[in-house]
């Protein structure tokens, strides 16, 4: 396999799964920066309302709605799926299963493409006339179902063809993640030895497919009654927008799990390297996810809870929507335990899984308020969900994100980050976090609905404004805090201290191979021989470790 | 399990619960629609069945083409590959005639909502028929080649599934009509 391999081979057409791995990760951070630019632009706006917003100009309610949706649309679909499922997947679990690349190589490629071409069409859509799609990140019909009602033709045609090719995309890179645990694991390898982030891509991988059907279907279905008059979503044809809901929520709440599964991996990849202790509950961990993940698709109608399903459906789907909390306290609590007592060093990988979860038991708690009917009837809409919603995803995305970033930059560059400025990063963009999103509860619990354009034009939340004015300047924090980090990245990946094999210490199979991996990963075909975190084993005496690969 | 064998299923896995997803759809929304079974009174009845029983004859010359390949004869194999595709285009070409036939009827898909669902779903059907054409025709032409292997078992696998969809719409969308007002 030593022959020299052309530039379009190596870096661009590259079938290796590292690389693929990075393009997916580089392009998730590119649109998490035109995500996260976007928000600067409507939450300037709604900051101070009759002013222009510098970069963006004087923001009217068209730009507005396509801010906000392209917003939302992005950070779910763009960054979140690419980065955690499709970056870290690609990159991480062959070397962890001790894999010489994925089960389909080609297809792989075939899936970056896509995706690729995905990002094209979403953003080509602000050149078209009429401007992108502007329904909201759901994309509820009727808005969304005549281009007469919110006066985008093409933006919302391109938008569904821009969701269909990041699935197939993602269905793509799904099946080999499937195929490649299933068949292509080292001797020695069993199911129950695999790292736990390894089982958290692959349930993630199958909630993904078993829920993403429906919703492609709905979308088929708005297309045609965007394209041909058909009427499945529009009340006056004897069509039901209410149907368009129980399609996307059946995929939207499975979704956040998709979110979910791969950060939780990633957790309990670092927790225990940075502690030193053996995971906690690993077989149980295991259990809880896989109950989670089957009850994630009977919860989907908590988010109609107001818009009109039966009364009587409100009771059982309160019910499974606070049951599903258990396995995921499940984890939690067994985190936790692994943390407790444990020889933490707060490495900037090991600060921002600790943020993580400290933030993310906020967006947790707050979301018992949301799942039980009675408090969501007052609570539907409001700032109050917008801020839950970004304690959970906010964690999960960035926070678990940059915390793989962070651990798994030795192996990928060869270097390391300069702790320091993570460390600046970690703490900068924790506070500026709370600072954005801390207000936005109150502003909720006040009254104050979503999607207002200018909230200074209703009295009863005009007095609020200040709040609204301090979250803007968090995020201006934020964003410039994400300098430092961008050039921390990209100065490290050159110039960075020469990083080891096994830099962290670390018991799981990635870690014995160069870094970063040459073609094929391993020098040497390895051979497992234990579970994926011997910490600390009573026993050995010049350290506290013992690789899987590794024989006493 | 060999890992291109899980590959078609985790495919098909995902093209179910598309269709499922439609089929759902339709039939929480044919509940309370009792008028759609007057509606689906004028689809042409004969045409989808004669379409059920060839593509019920396909999914057997699918699978005596797999035995034949099985059995390293080669030609058998191509012989009832051939006649798959050429079952498929039958059922292609009675279902533009049906098409035609009712569009030159104002039974266009903007009709109604049960025309809708009728279109949509028949034509995402039709499409893959068109696609397993392509995969069947790619196979076939491979064997003349010598190149086999598993081909021949995965577009079967696939041709199998086509044929199983068509099963639920069969009845869903022709001989659902009673229970509505005649
Ligand atoms: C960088 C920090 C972020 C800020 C300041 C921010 C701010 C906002 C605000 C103010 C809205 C509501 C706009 C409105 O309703 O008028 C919003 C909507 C939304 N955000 Fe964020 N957000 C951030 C990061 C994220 C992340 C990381 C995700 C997901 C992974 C995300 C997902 C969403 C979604 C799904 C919506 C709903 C869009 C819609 O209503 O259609 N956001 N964001
Ligand atoms: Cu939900």
């Amino acid at each position: 396999m030593d022959t020299k391999e052309s530039f379009l081979r190596k870096y661009v057409f590259s079938v290796d799964h590292k690389t693929i791995g990075l393009q997916y990760l580089i392009t998730g951070l590119v649109m998490a920066l035109v995500g996260g630019l976007f928000a600067y632009g409507f939450r300037s706006q709604l900051a101070w309302p009759n002013e222009p917003v510098l970069g963006f100009g004087q923001v009217d309610p068209d730009l507005y709605n396509s801010l906000v949706t392209m917003h939302g649309t992005i950070m779910v679909f763009w960054v979140a799926m690419p980065i955690l499922l499709s970056g870290f997947g690609n990159y991480v679990l062959p070397l962890m299963i001790g894999a010489k690349d994925m089960a389909f190589p080609r297809l792989n490629m075939m899936s970056y493409w896509t995706f690729f071409l995905s990002t094209v069409v979403l953003l080509s859509s602000f050149f078209f006339p009429g401007g992108p799609a502007k329904f909201g990140w759901t994309g509820y019909p009727p808005l969304s179902a005549q281009p007469g009602f919110s006066g985008v033709f093409w933006g919302g045609h391109l938008w569904i063809l821009a969701i269909a090719l990041e699935f197939a995309s993602m269905l793509m890179g799904g099946i080999n993640f499937l195929t490649t645990t299933l068949s292509l694991r080292a001797p020695g390898m069993s199911l129950f030895r695999m790292p736990i982030l390894v089982w958290m891509l692959d349930i993630a991988s199958i909630i993904f497919m078993f829920s993403v059907g429906p919703l492609i279907a709905g979308a088929f279905m708005l297309l045609a009654d965007r394209l041909f008059n058909t009427g499945f979503f529009l009340p006056a044809a004897g069509g039901d927008p209410l149907l368009f809901q129980h399609l996307f929520w059946f995929f939207g709440h499975p979704e956040v799990y998709v979110l979910l599964l791969p950060a939780l991996g990633i957790l309990a990849e670092i927790y225990p390297a940075f502690s030193r202790k053996p995971l906690f509950g690993y077989k149980m961990i295991i259990y809880a996810t896989i109950v989670a993940g089957a009850l994630s698709f009977i919860v989907w109608a908590h988010h109609q809870f107001i818009s009109g399903i039966d009364p009587r459906l409100a009771t059982p789907f309160s019910i499974t929507t606070i049951i599903i909390s258990v396995p995921f306290a499940i984890a939690v609590f067994s985190y936790i335990a692994t943390l407790w007592r444990g020889s933490i060093r707060l490495t900037a990988a090991m600060l921002f899984a600790l943020g993580m979860m400290a933030e993310f038991l906020i967006g947790g708690v707050t979301g018992i308020f949301n799942g039980s009917a009675a408090a969501d009837i007052y609570l539907h809409d409001t700032y109050f969900v917008l801020a839950h919603f970004h304690y959970t995803l906010f964690p999960i995305t960035v926070m678990a994100g940059l915390a793989g970033l962070y651990y798994w930059f030795p192996k990928m560059f060869g270097r390391h980050m300069n702790e320091f400025w993570g460390k600046v990063h970690f703490w900068t963009t924790t506070i500026s976090f709370n600072v954005v999103f801390l207000p936005l509860f109150a502003i909720g619990l006040a009254g104050h609905q979503r999607r207002i354009f200018d909230p200074s034009l209703f009295d009863y939340i005009a007095k609020y404004q200040y709040l609204h004015v301090i979250a803007t300047i968090g995020l201006i924090v934020m964003i410039i805090a994400q300098v430092p980090f961008l050039l921390n990245f990209f100065i490290s990946m050159r110039k960075g201290k020469v990083a080891e094999r096994n830099p962290w210490r670390a018991t799981t199979l990635e870690w014995v191979t160069p870094s970063p991996p040459g073609h094929g990963n391993f020098e040497t075909d390895p051979v497992v021989y234990r579970g994926p975190y011997d910490y600390s084993l009573p026993g050995l005496k010049d350290r506290d470790f013992i690789n899987q690969a590794e024989t006493l | 399990m060999p890992i291109w064998r899980l590959g078609i299923w985790w495919f098909l896995g995902s093209e179910i619960v598309i269709f499922g997803g439609l089929i759902v759809s339709y039939l929480l929304l044919r509940l309370h629609h009792p008028e759609w079974g007057s509606e689906a009174a004028h689809t042409l009845t004969w045409v989808g069945a004669t379409n059920t029983v060839v593509l019920l004859t396909s999914s057997l010359t699918v699978i005596l083409a797999h035995q034949g390949f099985e059995r390293g004869d080669l030609d058998r194999a191509r012989r009832f590959m051939g006649l798959t595709i050429l079952l498929g285009l039958v059922f292609l070409g009675f279902k533009s005639y049906e098409y035609s036939h009712e569009i030159r009827n104002g039974l266009v898909p903007a009709k109604s909502l049960f025309w809708s669902f009728y279109y949509l779903m028949t034509g995402l059907h039709g499409l893959h028929v068109i696609g397993g054409l392509v995969a069947n025709a790619v196979v076939f032409r491979g064997l003349g080649k010598g190149l086999n292997a598993r081909r021949v078992e995965s577009v079967g696998i696939y041709w199998h599934f086509v044929d199983v969809v068509w099963i639920y719409l069969f009845p869903l969308l022709y001989i659902a009509s009673s229970g509505g007002a005649k």
